[in-house]
């Protein structure tokens, strides 16, 4: 399979050959060579590498059902945050009875509020595989029962986008509330071990970073695989005539809905992923400018390609890194004028400018 | 001084015109000498209560009630105040208020401005309990006399904290020659309290009555008093009857009591949609009638509300001025970064909602930071005008504050205006048309562009006149729009795009809907609830309440 892409798309496998470079090569360097050295990559960016690679894999998320099925999904943070919750409720029984509390049950702001037992949906949890299973499955089922009310009434566009954005909204309120008994405001953090290893270690970070850039790989791959095939083919024509590929007697929403199931699922995985890295999950990833923040990760980047997701998640995110350490209020500036430019300006974003311009040259 | 006494007499003489002319009928003789003799026992009492006995002083006292004469209660009153000084140079009386370092006085006797005198030079007239006691009573029995009925209700009340047989006495005799309503409730409410204590049952029942129709708090605790057990089990209260009576009038009040609530929740919610609608209605404009997504909206509400913050600070004196001003500013304002944002940004990008939606993000950031860079990202509060602040007590148990009534008032006529726009003026069927059938519009010579640069101006400004009407309700800060963009995308979709009436029941609807649920659920659940309803609600009905009909709706 990498070969037969390899063979029809270089700049796809360029992409893919320079992250997974990335991924070993940076955590490699950071033990190798010694703090002094010019080659040094400081444990910082490893971690910050790793939360890039988290982001680009959103991004992917994102532009499977925006960019190709034309469903511009204004929550898609939330799946994000459901998957890291999953993800930080694991973390958060593996502490034991390390707590401040010292509670061997319950977690610290459980015993804060009282609580004298888990509730039942902190069940399992303290099982590696169980919070895998639900990392996938709590988003998907979300986004399937959404998606399954939504796209048989055929709700669309403009109106889909923003009951979409409601829908975070919603989940960013209900998380903020102690009682829901997801930590409310503070939401979970102090993590201590993942799988009998502790988190601080570079060990486990250069590993996390590792599986990110695996996992993102993993994901391309998949997603390429998925749209080349006669599904993507459907999935891609239902963006451009949904009408007519509905009288040609597809089930147009079994289409969208299957898209928009795999879609959350990814963001959730992404989340999982991020959250031991930057060892904290809140409520406020639920915001809903978080995930217009995915949006224009994909636009800057250029939707329908997903590599375009890629680069735009890296590049934004970077340049967010540089801007906020460096003058803070330029940050928001820098992140309206690329909303207007690129949709203006760049309709195809980067990557589409990037192939016209290529493509010019050589005819 | 001549002139003083002048005035005083002339004064007096308006007060007094009535009894005078009926004076001068009876004993023409003794008019002028009656008024000389009464201002000689004004001065003669002022004289004694700087004396040194405390037996003095309350003769005093006595005797400035006995002149008819409006100064005296003020004399009083500043005497129960403690604010009543004696100048230790030349022995004047006057009235000082403390402000920090010395007194401001004034003449008792004149009502003069004396300026400001040092601490050490003045002596205070020093009252006992006894002697503040009936000064309390003086005081009471002097107002329930006023003009002003404001001023005999307080009367009443003063009267009513230390009542005695006197005290009932003088409430009686006022009830019957008092000719407002309000005031005579009030006393009767009072006498009624006070009849529940007495030893006759058909008085104590006939009091329950009396009062079952004039609730306040004071009378639902002194009936829940009556029907109490004691530790023991028993009733506190012997009578049965006495006791079934106040039960069935606290079921009456009680249920009197619920239709408050009610009011009061209907009315909290008419506020809340108020504001909901006048943050909808010009998203209503720019998303139904154009069909463009502005996310700037919600910043074109805040340019309105720092609008209102700026003219204050222009106009620190006047707040009333400053506010009313500040309506037609903020619509210009907003109006006009409306026009450019459409003139700049959101003409390349029609026909593609996605990316105006993406665009007008942009420019929402743009001007969130804009705002925190020349404001400070602290939160500015605006005051409130006095007629805007405080409330409109209705009774005991229901009152309504101003600044959400005016809200309200403000929120129907800017809609009142809004559709009489649209129906009534050259722009306005112009809107129309263009919204119903661009290229057709287009060959009939409707300036389109022009028209859409007007539309979403007007969109914009109302959106700046709504940030008006929110400065006096929220704090004013650069978040201020974002808080307010989902719930105004939520109204206009609920309401169905392109109809303002949609709008406004959604907005009412909305409002009303997440203030019953919030006693039952608490207010983020009962946001959490009306948002999941909406998200059902689409999908059951994707074009709204009031979805349009026709060939406009094809597309």
């Amino acid at each position: 399979m990498l070969s037969s892409l390899y063979k029809k798309d270089k700049t796809a496998s360029w992409l893919l050959g320079s992250i997974a470079l990335l991924s070993v090569l940076v955590p490699l360097f950071n033990f190798i060579f010694p703090v002094e050295s010019a080659l040094h990559f400081s444990a910082y960016s490893v971690s910050i590498m790793g939360k890039y690679l988290c982001f680009a894999l959103l991004g992917l998320s994102l532009d499977l059902v925006w960019g190709y099925c034309g469903i511009l999904a204004l929550g898609q943070g939330a799946f994000f945050a459901l998957g890291g919750y999953a993800m930080g409720m694991y973390l958060m029984r593996q502490i034991g009875n390390r707590s401040v509390y010292g509670n061997p049950l319950l977690p610290d702001f459980m015993v804060f509020l009282n609580w004298q037992e888990l509730p039942w949906y902190w069940y399992g949890f303290e099982q590696f595989w169980f919070a895998a299973l639900m990392v996938m499955l709590v988003p998907g089922l979300l986004a399937f029962v959404f998606g399954w009310l939504a796209f048989r009434s055929r709700v669309t566009g403009v109106y889909l986008s923003i009951i979409t954005q409601a829908l975070t909204y919603a989940l960013l309120l209900a998380f903020f509330r102690n009682e829901m008994g997801f930590g409310g405001n503070n939401g979970l953090t102090d993590f201590k071990d993942i799988l009998g290893f502790n988190i601080q270690s570079e060990a486990v970070r250069a590993s996390l970073l590792l599986i990110s850039g695996f996992m993102l790989i993993l994901a391309f791959v998949v997603s390429r695989w998925i749209m080349s095939s006669k599904l993507g083919r459907v999935v891609t024509a239902v963006r451009d005539q949904e009408s007519r590929v509905r009288f040609l007697g597809y089930r147009v929403e079994h289409f969208k809905l299957w898209i928009f199931v795999f879609s959350a699922m990814l963001a959730g995985i992404a989340g999982a992923l991020y959250v031991p890295q930057v060892g904290i999950i809140n409520p406020s990833e639920f915001s809903p400018i978080n995930s217009l923040e995915i949006v224009i990760w994909v636009a800057i980047g250029g939707r329908g390609t997903l590599y375009g997701a890629i680069v735009g998640a890296v590049l934004v995110n970077y340049a967010k890194t540089l801007l906020t350490g460096w003058a803070p209020e330029i940050w928001l500036f820098f992140l309206g004028a690329a909303f207007i430019l690129v949709t203006v300006f760049l309709p195809d974003g980067l990557v589409g400018f990037w192939q016209r311009h290529f493509q010019a040259q050589k005819s | 001084m001549q002139s003083i006494t002048h005035r005083m007499k002339t004064f007096f003489f308006k007060r007094c015109f009535l009894s005078m002319a009926l004076l001068m009928l009876l004993m023409p003789s003794f008019t002028l000498g009656e008024e000389t003799v009464q201002i000689d026992v004004f001065n003669e009492a002022l004289t004694k209560l700087t004396a040194a006995s405390m037996q003095e002083r309350s003769a005093a006292v006595e005797q400035l009630a006995a002149v008819q004469e409006p100064k005296a209660i003020v004399i009083l009153q500043a005497l129960l105040d403690g604010h009543l000084l004696k100048l230790k140079n030349d022995g004047k009386l006057v009235i000082g208020t403390d402000n920090g370092t010395g007194y401001q006085v004034n003449d008792a006797k004149t009502g003069q401005d004396l300026g400001r005198v040092d601490r050490d030079a003045t002596q205070k007239i020093t009252v006992n309990n006894s002697l503040r006691t009936s000064l309390r009573k003086t005081i009471g029995r002097l107002e329930l006399k006023a003009n002003d009925a404001k001023v005999r209700i307080a009367a009443v009340h003063a009267i009513a904290k230390a009542i005695d047989e006197e005290g009932l006495g003088l409430l009686r005799d006022r009830l019957t020659i008092e000719p407002d309503s309000s005031v005579q409730d009030e006393i009767k409410r009072v006498l009624g309290l006070e009849d529940l204590n007495s030893t006759d049952k058909t008085a104590r029942l006939s009091a329950i009555d009396l009062l079952k129709n004039h609730a306040t708090q004071d009378v639902v605790n002194r009936l829940n008093a009556l029907v109490e057990k004691d530790a023991d089990g028993n009733y506190v209260e012997a009578d049965t009857d006495v006791r079934n009576q106040a039960k069935a009038a606290l079921v009456t009040i009680n249920s009197r009591l619920k239709l408050y609530a009610g009011v009061e929740t209907l009315f909290f919610g008419l506020s809340l949609g108020a504001v909901l609608v006048l943050a909808a209605i010009g998203l209503a404009i720019t998303f139904g009638v154009m069909g463009v997504i502005n996310m700037a909206h919600g910043e074109l509400m805040m340019l309105g509300a720092y609008t209102t913050y700026v003219m204050q600070q222009l106009m620190p004196n006047s707040l009333g001025w400053s506010l009313i001003l500040s309506i037609p500013a903020a619509f210009m304002i907003s109006a006009l970064v409306g026009i450019a944002i459409e003139r700049g940004i959101i003409r390349f990008l029609y026909g593609r909602p996605l990316e105006t939606l993406l665009a007008t993000f942009g420019v929402s950031l743009f001007l969130q930071q804009t705002v925190r860079s020349i404001f400070s990202p602290l939160n500015r509060s605006v005051a409130a005008p006095e007629w805007m602040s405080g409330t409109l007590q209705i009774n005991d148990f229901l009152s309504l504050t101003w600044n959400r009534l005016y809200i309200l008032v403000f929120c129907l006529m800017v809609f009142a205006l809004l559709l009489q726009i649209l129906k009534s003026t050259r722009l306005g069927l112009e809107v129309r048309a263009v919204a119903q059938n661009r290229n057709m519009a287009k060959a009939m010579g409707v300036p389109t562009a022009r028209v859409d640069a007007l539309t979403f101006g007007l969109g914009s400004g109302i959106a700046g006149v709504a940030g008006v009407a929110l400065s006096q309700i929220t704090n004013v800060g650069p978040n201020l729009g974002q808080s307010y963009i989902v719930d105004s995308f939520m109204v206009v979709v609920f309401g169905g795009v392109g109809n303002l009436w949609g709008t406004l029941v959604a907005g009412f609807t909305l409002g009303i809907a997440n203030k019953l649920l919030e006693p039952v659920a608490g207010a983020v659940l009962a946001k959490i609830l009306v948002l999941v309803f909406i998200i059902l609600f689409i999908q059951k009905r994707p074009r709204g309440l009031f979805p349009q009909k026709g060939r406009a709706a094809e597309n």
